[in-house]
């Protein structure tokens, strides 16, 4: 069982408290009307699957109930950065590269 | 009373106290102290269970969890407990075990005719077998195959026993507790770090408790055992834990622990569990596990009376058990000898020591000279002699050419044997760390770590009693130094003998013998031979994870930890391939069998999931409903009267909502309050429909999609003030709803100045349908004009009921004038029988949720996930009016435009009716454009709902069908087994098309 620090509560807690919410930064597009077909279908289905760094949107369910993003090693589980929602995306590329040595 | 193999003195047993215990009924004596092996080695007896497949006699082959053939049932509680291994059951007076896998008895048993045809029986049987024909499958091999599957017969009662829960948190977690493991946790606990020692077996110290012939600090090794646990124990930062098994490592640290609290007990106290779940999350784990001692692969090594030589070892001095009066000792490694020696010096007759090797050390061979034993170099067993228990081995002399000549027989009435040693890396390859293969001590060790541990000892190939101790201290420092930072120094004690040794092989040894004739056993438990591996590598396994599932070799309780080095030898030697380049098949959870009632703790029935019932729910009891389970929720299903079947009283409920009155829990619906000043804009992007022109007082069907254009939830939403609406969901979608709406509003528009709250728990609904509605609650409701000007279809108001404060929806969910009153839980049974005695006086009647299926059906009414698969749009169930057209966005509005929501042949909603009013169609059924499709013909659809409507007095249905809008008036078929049923394409809805009943 994974163990989760929330942003908001400033704590550790085990994961039967969280949900996790897919891959994260996928914005809905703000003009849905002007948006083609083909980056539609981006943010309705593709996702990247990463088998290694990801970056992962977790939501403390059973406490806060806030979401927030999670950098996250799934090969190891190791959560790597954790940071809230709106906060820029870190560079996976060197999480990738530090996790490599 | 006689116990003819025990010793004179020696061992931890109480000789003092005697225990009574009986195995298949005969009554054995032993001693406190005792596991059900040793007391029953103690009385002379090996045969303990026959084997799976052959149905072998088999005995104790170790003293240790591993155990792969003494498994037996051990009756407790008027119930009896299969598969425990023998050597993990303590003994207690009055305890009962009898053997397994036998018919009619241990001694005969009429499955053993298996050994005799085992040439029927080769590797990968089952797959070769039981293949054709296929009307085969279910019939004869699946009877076939249960009947022979599982060694113990489960018990046949629901567990009586408890089970225990414990969350803690620890610096250091140690797993083992023999020489490394306590010097670990000395050296750890004296920093002050927070300790938790635990131990698979009853007592700590491993194996220091069957080493006699070394010393620590100048006295017995059980002695300074005993000052390592008594100095742990007067610690408050360390907790040990006896009897607990560590048996799966977790991401993150996380280690479970299995306590065995009551089991080894007589007379338990009932108030405690039998076993406790320890749920650990340490900051730093010391992997103790020691290591295991290799059976010798050769022919007929599985006879009772055959053991590992350091569980001979263990029995004798720690036991005060003599495995047999004329023992032989075959090993290839230095440890063995051992055995032999404290066999000797107890009195037992040591009939020879084999060693494989050609020049053993010199001065092991002295000191079996010394002791007058006969000791044959460069030599194997070929073979062993006796049907119950062994009487004699073959012996071979290991030629320069590499084959074997006969050496003529020793007799015997045990042999203890040692193909060397292999680290128990289970809990390191659990902890997701790859093992790297050690060409000194010839085993695979543990490599880098993964996670926060470190393993020591024999557990990562360190052997000998000084390198393992210092190793454990080591190991004990840098973990505490690493979970708090601090680190103390403490005086390591000092040792004398208990050399590592030297020696070691894998994989089958030559003999002389017919190799299509004899068994060499690599896997006990599951009777997987040499043979067996080698003819998997000439079928074309390749990997060590096929050969392992084709011949099941290291599948049995062990994991393979007895077999899998012996059988990846073999493999290499097959495959031709260097061993570390087959590979070694990964270890998982759990280290040995956990039981189910220690995973599943207190949730067992009641408490296994919540049970939600609502205000009316001991009403409708009392009243003789019956229920259904809708989600966790108990829901009234109907309320049979006077001995009516469901379909009578279904048609009473549903005649009497239509004629007169009918009174529905509707407690169970989502509610969410939807607040602040955007609320209109946020429920705007959320739902299709339009909000901001929706006056305060009204209400609206709203209807919910995903992005992709799919409905998925639906509910009628209320507005209450500007900022402010009360949304109702489904029963089903309430919690899935919600957290959609959070995850937009937190992550898409933060920008929205809203709140929402689940109110579903807070408020109890009573649904009140039907012509008289309104005279049945209008007693109770004050403070609004309830009338058809001031309170049209689809209003709101605030109001109280009985004094109590209302949300009283105008709103209608079987197309007859309906009120739902909303009030807060607690007033909800009050409410429920109020309008339960009221509706009595105008001949109305409580109705559940069948009744409102037909009457919701009647009126075409979709019910989400029933009418609606997660692929069903908008237009597909013809309810492009709830779209909101001149909205600029909203959740699925883009999604609708995707050129397959909008394609021709898409499956539509439509009504169904019969050609036979009387016959009512299967929900799920296909239905089909011809009568009598040829077969694969894919079908146009299928019936989502179908039910009698008594309003119509026939049949109704709805179905999802393949352009079924423009199909109106059309005939198609519905394929039964016993015939095409004809039915005619429908609108949607059934009863009063033009909403009359509802503007009243
Ligand atoms: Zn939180």
């Amino acid at each position: 069982m994974l163990l989760i620090y929330c942003p908001y509560c400033e704590i550790e807690r085990a994961e039967t408290e969280f949900h996790c919410g897919g891959e994260a930064h996928i914005a809905r597009p703000s003009d849905p009307e002007k948006t083609t077909e083909d980056d539609w279908v981006e943010f309705l289905y593709m996702r990247s699957n990463t088998k290694g760094i990801a970056a992962e949107r977790w939501r403390h369910i059973h406490g806060c109930g806030r979401f927030f993003n999670a950098v996250r090693n799934t090969v190891s589980d190791e959560f790597l950065n954790i940071y809230k929602t709106g906060e820029a995306k870190p560079d996976l590329e060197a999480f990738a590269r530090e996790a490599g040595k | 009373m006689s116990q003819p193999f025990r010793t004179e003195k020696g061992g931890r047993i109480d000789r003092a106290e005697e225990l009574t215990f009986t195995f298949d009924g005969e009554e054995l004596h032993g001693h406190a102290g005792d596991t059900l092996a040793s007391a029953l080695l103690a009385n002379g007896v090996h045969l303990v269970g026959r084997s799976f497949k052959y149905h072998r006699p088999r005995g104790i082959l170790t003293a240790g969890s591993e155990e792969p053939n003494a498994l037996v049932g051990v009756y407790r509680k008027s119930d009896q407990t299969p598969n425990l291994r023998a050597t993990q059951v303590e003994l207690y007076d009055g305890l009962q075990a009898i053997s397994q896998n036998r018919f009619p008895s241990l001694g005969f048993d009429v499955g053993a005719v298996n050994d005799l045809l085992s040439p029927l029986f080769p590797a990968g049987f089952y797959y070769k077998t039981f293949m054709w024909p296929k009307s085969f499958w279910d019939r004869v091999y699946e009877p076939i195959i249960r009947a022979a599957a599982g060694l113990g017969k489960p018990p046949k009662n629901p567990d009586h026993d408890t089970y225990g829960n414990l969350y803690a948190h620890c610096d250091v977690l140690i797993a083992g507790s023999g020489p490394s493991g306590l010097a670990a946790a000395l050296a750890a606990a004296e920093t002050g770090a927070k300790v938790i020692l635990c131990d698979e077996q009853a007592e700590f110290g491993g194996s220091l408790l069957s080493e006699t012939s070394a010393t620590i600090d100048g006295k017995d090794p059980a002695v300074w055992v005993a000052y390592a646990v008594a100095r742990l124990g007067a610690m408050d930062n360390v907790t040990l834990l006896p009897r607990t098994t560590a048996f799966g490592y977790f991401a993150h640290n996380f280690v479970a622990l299995a306590e065995r609290v009551t089991e080894h007990l007589a007379d338990p106290d009932p108030r405690l569990p039998r076993e406790r779940l320890w749920q650990v999350r340490a900051k730093e784990v010391v992997i103790a596990a020691g290591a295991i001692e290799r059976p010798m692969v050769f022919p007929e090594n599985d006879r009772p009376g055959i053991l590992l030589a350091d569980a001979g070892r263990t029995y004798l001095n720690r036991y005060g058990v003599k495995v047999g009066h004329k023992v032989l000792v075959a090993t290839a490694c230095d440890t063995a000898w051992q055995a032999a020696f404290d066999l000797a010096d107890h009195g037992a007759e040591v009939v020879g020591i084999i060693d494989l090797r050609e020049s053993p050390p010199e001065s092991l061979v002295a000191i079996a000279a010394a002791r007058g034993i006969r000791v044959e170099a460069g030599c194997v067993v070929t073979g062993t002699l006796g049907r119950k228990r062994v009487k004699a081995a073959l012996l071979g002399r290991l030629m320069t050419s590499g084959q074997v000549a006969s050496g003529g027989q020793i007799e015997c009435d045990a042999l203890l044997m040692s193909g060397g040693w292999t680290p128990t890396v289970s809990l390191f390859s659990q902890s997701r760390g790859k093992v790297v293969w050690d060409a000194e001590a010839g085993a695979f060790v543990p490599g880098k770590s993964v996670q926060k541990e470190r393993s020591t000892g024999a557990a990562n190939g360190l052997y000998g009693l000084e390198a393992s101790l210092a190793d454990g201290y080591a190991a004990g420092e840098g973990a505490a130094r690493a979970a708090t930072g601090k680190s103390a120094a403490i005086a390591h004690s000092r040792t004398s003998g208990g050399e590592a040794g030297s020696g070691g092989t894998l994989g089958a040894l030559p003999h002389d013998r017919n190799a299509s004739r004899v068994k060499a056993f690599v896997d006990y438990q599951n009777d997987v031979t040499a043979k067996d591996v080698k003819l998997a590598v000439r079928e074309g396994m390749q990997s060590i994870e096929h050969i392992k599932r084709y011949t099941t070799t290291g599948m049995a309780t062990d994991q393979g930890r007895l077999s899998n080095m012996n059988a990846l030898q073999i493999a290499s030697g097959a495959l031709e391939k260097p061993l570390t380049d087959v590979g070694l098949t990964t270890f998982r959870q759990p280290f040995t069998p956990t039981t189910f009632g220690l995973f599943a703790g207190i949730s067992r029935g009641d408490f296994f999931d919540p049970v939600r019932k609502t205000p009316s729910h001991d009403w409708a009891v009392a009243k003789g409903g019956l229920f259904e389970d809708v989600g966790q929720w108990k829901r009234a299903w109907y309320f049979p009267e006077n001995g009516e079947d469901m379909h009578a009283a279904v048609e009473r409920e549903c005649r009497t909502v239509r004629k007169s009155v009918g009174l529905f829990d509707a407690s169970t619906l989502g509610k969410i309050e939807v607040v602040g000043p955007d609320a209109a804009e946020f429920l705007e992007r959320m739902y299709t429909n339009p909000w901001k022109k929706l006056a305060p007082g009204r209400c609206r069907y709203g209807l919910l999609l995903n992005d992709a254009g799919y409905i998925t939830d639906d509910g009628v939403i209320g507005r209450l003030a500007d900022d402010r609406f009360h949304v109702t969901t489904t029963t089903g979608g309430a919690a899935s709803v919600f957290a959609t709406m959070e995850d937009y509003l937190q992550t898409e528009w933060p920008d929205l100045d809203v709140w929402i709250t689940s109110t579903t728990d807070q408020y109890a609904v009573a649904a009140v349908q039907g012509p008289k509605a309104r005279e049945v609650i209008a007693p109770f409701i004050e403070g609004i004009d309830l009338s058809a000007e001031a309170l049209p279809h689809m209003s709101v108001r605030e109001a109280t009921f009985c004094g109590v404060p209302c949300r009283l929806f105008r709103i209608s969910f079987t197309g007859e004038l309906g009120f739902e009153i909303n009030v807060s839980r607690r007033h909800g049974k009050m409410m429920w029988e109020t309008l339960a005695g009221e509706i009595e006086k105008h001949g109305g009647a409580a109705y559940g949720t069948e009744a409102m299926h037909v009457l919701r059906a009647e009126k075409g009414y979709i019910i989400i996930g029933q009418d609606t698969d997660g692929t069903v749009t908008p237009q597909d169930a013809g309810m492009t009016w709830a779209i909101g057209k001149k909205k600029p966005d909203f959740v699925g509005k883009r999604g609708l435009e995707r050129p397959d929501l909008k394609a021709e042949n898409r499956k539509q909603l439509v009504g169904l009716l019969t050609r036979d009013p009387k016959i009512k169609l299967e929900e799920g059924a296909q239905v089909t454009i011809l009568e009598n499709p040829a077969t694969g013909t894919p079908a146009e659809g299928h019936v989502t709902s179908s039910y009698f409507s008594p309003a119509l007095d026939r049949t109704i249905a709805l179905a999802i069908v393949k352009n079924g809008h423009a199909l109106e008036g059309k005939t198609l078929y519905v394929p039964m087994p016993e015939g095409s049923i004809p039915v005619e394409v429908a609108g949607t809805v059934f009863y009063d098309k033009e909403g009359a009943r509802l503007n009243v």
